[in-house]
């Protein structure tokens, strides 16, 4: 299942490639120091080994030497700096179409749920060259999320989303590793993560979903009685919350924040923390109530209203059409 | 290439010694003078042999572990048993071994003698600071005794806080207590170099293991009691249940890693620093020069200090922290690897145009100058954001911080060791061993952790009990286990001549390295007191080309040695 070359890893993922370019040209750059530094140690050693009668000459210093040798590696380790730094940002910035994935990870197990509905464990199934975002929290410890063949790794906190995102170049079924300790099965947290044709892909997807996670939210947002204050008008005792993700939003203290899955997840569970400018503090907490899932689902169906009324309909394109979802992403995508 | 010491296998008949003259090992007897002794001599013996006591069980558990690891299935041990060996490895080393190693032992037999004091600043802290370290370590022994710890060291939580049922707050408590010893160590130090340096000692004369020293005792005093209050408060959100670090009672997992590292990052300075002020001594004797660029390596002590205190979150880029304090945090890193390399050019340097003598802490430096090097090198691909996202939390990083930690560290504290010794004890070692103990410990640590780094860019996660879900990573972990069991050879060697020198080796002379530096002013063992009179500085530090000038024509500060002086110059 790994390379050819049994020490190093498969190269699987967009960012694996950007990873690995960086990783060899560190390689040249400090393997040079390294020899460098070593033939000066293995030449003096010798050439000045204790020979009778031949004193040491003593030096001083030199600020010139000095200044040059802090100097020309600052500058180098300069390079590597913004180079990592570019591919960080990269690693960092999910596109803004991708396809999401909700990830739970509790001890010790992933749970995963996509957008569409198909829930997995310890399992994602994911197509070849289509941006996937991962949004993720945890029930208990820190996690992290880590696929070695893509070179991407993101702890999972408790009490709050973190995301992750890659797009797979290659077929083929990698390892999914838990990377943060988190007690006695740590090193059985552990997946697949099967990479397949958007042919395959397809097929696999239309066995057994439970409808699309935003339809499940719905379904919650209504049984919790949710709807009767965030009504779709401007009547409501609550805000109006079509077409709110993603937009700022000014709160109560006067600060404005983006209205993001935090956003939305932290209003869930801790309503008076960032209460909206002019409505009343009468949401009760759902802390509790709720499991991550379900929060999950409350989220992807916020956004599902926000999308919308938004541009395209986005995301029941996303359901309804796939393969061309994909095409449109390979031709403009954010990333390359 | 003339050797200095004979080997054990031909012994020559021992000059029977005149009556002995008094020393600190002999000025007292009994267990009191040893328990009540506020001799920093002593003090630094009585380390001696507890960090010893701890190295051989932080070691015997890192052997468990690399048996376990010997295979892909949990077969050895419980997975919870395996949990506990990392956890307790890693604080009996980090805690109870390599912070107080070179400090305690060395430092504190040296720092005053290299700058001609009678004794440390405050001699009864100094055998507090001694009682604080064993009372922490019994606490410790009993934690692990009674079930042991299974958070790892780093205590990560809400893992350690709620979801945890094992010793935390006794292993905290042992950590809490032995940080003390750690501040009142430093203290010591900082006072000593400041206020009882010998009249003629300025600050551009001492040797350059007492700026590293300085440097390491301000990170011991500042950091120190960072460590303290979060282990106090890990103790509170455990005990108390206050909201501080785990969310479901309010609380802010990051704010514990942002306030471990705070303290846990430099710590990693109180490992090497010391060790990089023993491989100047050493190379600067050996190679018989003055240390290129004296101010330059010496400054960069303290810049490693400071800037040490700026890079902590830098273990954090994939904790959930905001990419704008990872971009900041990764260039400090950087910032903070240039004093690093200023270091290892200028020892370079020093041995061009030397005459490099062979010796076993020569051995023991070069050793380190390979290791530190691959392991500063290391650090630069974990400094890189991009390539830090794939390899934290992996394989890479524990063959990082080994390189650093044990190359580096443990490297220049058996070469200091072995410097020293005849000062210590009044006796030689045996050379020919200590030779073959130096190649057995360098080829032993790179077969263990050099396929580590191979394994980390794999991917291969540390703290990984069972790896059946990946075989492929077997055969590294073979070659990493079988040089476990040489580096192990490696290290128990230097103890076994050690023991043996103290009975059968030949007295040393006073300066048998025909070094530098006052400590070898002195007789070996040096007097209670170790000075007979206050000695007087006129010379600059490593002032070899007068050591080793035929005509001794320097105020009589090293001629009286020259005739007892085994190696050639």
């Amino acid at each position: 299942m790994l390379n050819n070359f049994p020490l190093w890893p498969v190269q699987a993922s967009t960012i694996a490639r950007s990873v690995d370019a960086l990783y060899i040209f560190l390689l040249i750059v400090t393997g040079m120091m390294t020899l460098l530094i070593f033939i000066c140690l293995v030449y003096f050693a010798a050439r000045f080994r204790h020979r009778p009668g031949v004193p040491a000459v003593q030096i001083d210093g030199s600020h010139a030497l000095e200044i040059i040798w802090s100097t020309i590696p600052f500058l180098i380790f300069m390079v590597i700096f913004a180079w990592g730094a570019l591919v960080y940002f990269k690693e960092r910035t999910p596109p803004a179409d991708a396809t999401e994935v909700y990830v739970v990870a509790k001890q010790w197990m992933w749970k995963l749920e996509h957008a569409e509905g198909q829930r997995e464990i310890n399992q994602l199934h994911v197509p070849v060259g289509r941006d996937v975002k991962m949004i993720m929290t945890s029930q208990d410890v820190i996690h992290s999320f880590y696929i070695p063949a893509f070179r991407i790794k993101q702890d999972v906190l408790p009490g709050r989303y973190t995301v992750e995102w890659f797009r797979a170049t290659k077929p083929g079924t990698y390892h999914l590793f838990c990377a943060e300790y988190c007690g006695t099965q740590h090193s059985g947290m552990v997946g697949d993560i099967v990479v397949m044709e958007p042919a395959q892909y397809e097929a696999w997807m239309n066995g057994g979903s439970t409808g699309p996670l935003s339809a499940t939210g719905e379904k919650i947002f209504a049984e919790l009685g949710c709807s009767t204050c965030h009504r779709s008008d401007v009547q409501g005792r609550g805000p109006n919350l079509h077409g709110i993700f993603g937009k700022p939003v000014q709160l109560e203290d006067g600060r404005t924040v983006t209205a993001d899955e935090n956003y939305l997840r932290e209003c869930i569970l801790d309503p008076g923390a960032k209460r909206l400018k002019g409505f009343q503090p009468i949401m009760p907490t759902f802390q509790g109530l709720v499991t991550e899932e379900q929060v999950n689902a409350l989220v992807a169906y916020i956004k599902s209203i926000a999308a919308a009324k938004g541009e395209a309909a986005k995301a029941s394109a996303s359901a309804a059409a796939p393969p061309a979802q994909t095409n449109a992403l390979a031709n403009g995508s954010q990333v390359q | 290439m003339p050797n200095p010491i004979p080997q054990p296998a031909t012994p020559q008949p021992a000059i029977a010694p005149p009556v002995e003259r008094e020393n600190y090992l002999n000025a007292k007897y009994g267990v009191w003078s040893w328990l009540l002794t506020t001799d920093h001599k002593r003090i630094a013996l009585l380390y001696l042999l507890s960090i010893t006591f701890f190295f051989f069980i932080g070691g015997f558990f890192a052997l468990l572990i690399r048996l376990e690891l010997l295979t892909p299935a949990g077969d050895l041990v419980q997975a919870d048993t395996y949990n506990k060996l990392f956890t307790m490895h890693g604080m009996v080393m980090v805690f109870f071994f390599l912070i107080p190693s070179i400090p305690a032992v060395l430092g504190n037999f040296l720092v005053p003698m290299m700058i001609g004091a009678k004794d440390l600043a405050f001699p009864r802290i100094n055998l507090l600071s001694w009682y604080l370290y064993v009372i922490g370590g019994v606490m410790m022994l009993h934690c692990m005794l009674t079930g042991g710890v299974d958070t790892g060291w780093t205590f990560y939580a809400p893992f350690s806080t709620n979801f945890t049922n094992t010793k935390i707050v006794e292993a905290g408590l042992a950590i809490f207590v032995a940080g003390f010893s750690s501040i009142l160590t430093g203290l010591n130090f900082v006072v000593t170099i400041h206020r009882m340096r010998a009249p003629g000692m300025t600050w551009s004369r001492l040797p350059l293991f007492i700026w590293a020293h300085y440097a390491t005792s301000i990170i011991q005093l500042l950091g120190t009691p960072v460590v303290a209050v979060t282990i106090v408060l890990v103790a509170a959100e455990r005990a108390l249940h206050l909201g501080i670090f785990d969310p479901k009672l309010g609380g802010d997992p990051l704010l514990f890693q942002h306030l471990f590292w705070f303290y846990s990052h430099p710590a990693v300075y109180i490992m090497i620093l010391p060790s990089m002020g023993v491989v100047t001594e050493i190379i600067a004797c050996f190679s018989r020069k003055r240390i290129f660029g004296y101010s330059f390596v010496a400054f960069s002590s303290i810049a490693i200090a400071v800037f040490g205190f700026l890079v902590w979150a830098h273990h954090m880029f994939v904790a959930g922290m905001s990419v704008y304090a990872a971009l900041v945090f990764s260039l400090l890193s950087y910032a903070v690897a240039v004093p690093s390399a200023i270091k290892v050019f200028n020892w370079t340097a020093t041995l061009y145009k030397g005459s490099i003598h062979y010796d076993a802490p020569m051995l023991y430096a070069f050793g380190f100058l390979g290791l530190f090097t691959i392991g500063g090198l290391t650090g630069l691909f974990l400094s890189a954001l991009g390539i830090n996202v794939h390899v934290t939390d992996t394989y890479f990083v524990v063959a990082h911080f080994h390189y650093i930690m044990v190359g580096g560290a443990v490297m220049g504290y058996l070469g200091g060791m072995h410097f020293w010794w005849p000062k210590i004890s009044g006796k030689l070692y045996p050379e020919g061993w200590a030779r073959l103990a130096a190649l057995i410990v360098f080829i032993g640590f790179n077969l263990t952790f050099f396929p580590q780094f191979l394994l980390g860019y794999m991917g291969m996660p540390r703290r990984y009990y069972d790896y059946s879900h990946m075989p492929e990573f077997q055969i590294l972990n073979v070659l990493s286990t079988a040089g476990a069991t040489v580096l192990g050879v490696g290290y128990l060697l230097p103890m076994v001549y050690f023991l043996w020198s103290m009975r059968y080796g030949k007295p040393a002379p006073d300066n048998p390295w025909n070094a530098a530096g006052l400590e070898w002013k002195t007789p070996s063992p040096p007097p209670t007191f170790n000075f007979d009179e206050e000695p007087v500085v006129t010379w600059e530090a490593y002032n070899y080309d007068e050591l080793d000038s035929p005509d001794l024509g320097s105020p009589g500060n090293d001629a009286p040695h020259k005739q007892e002086v085994p190696v050639a110059r």
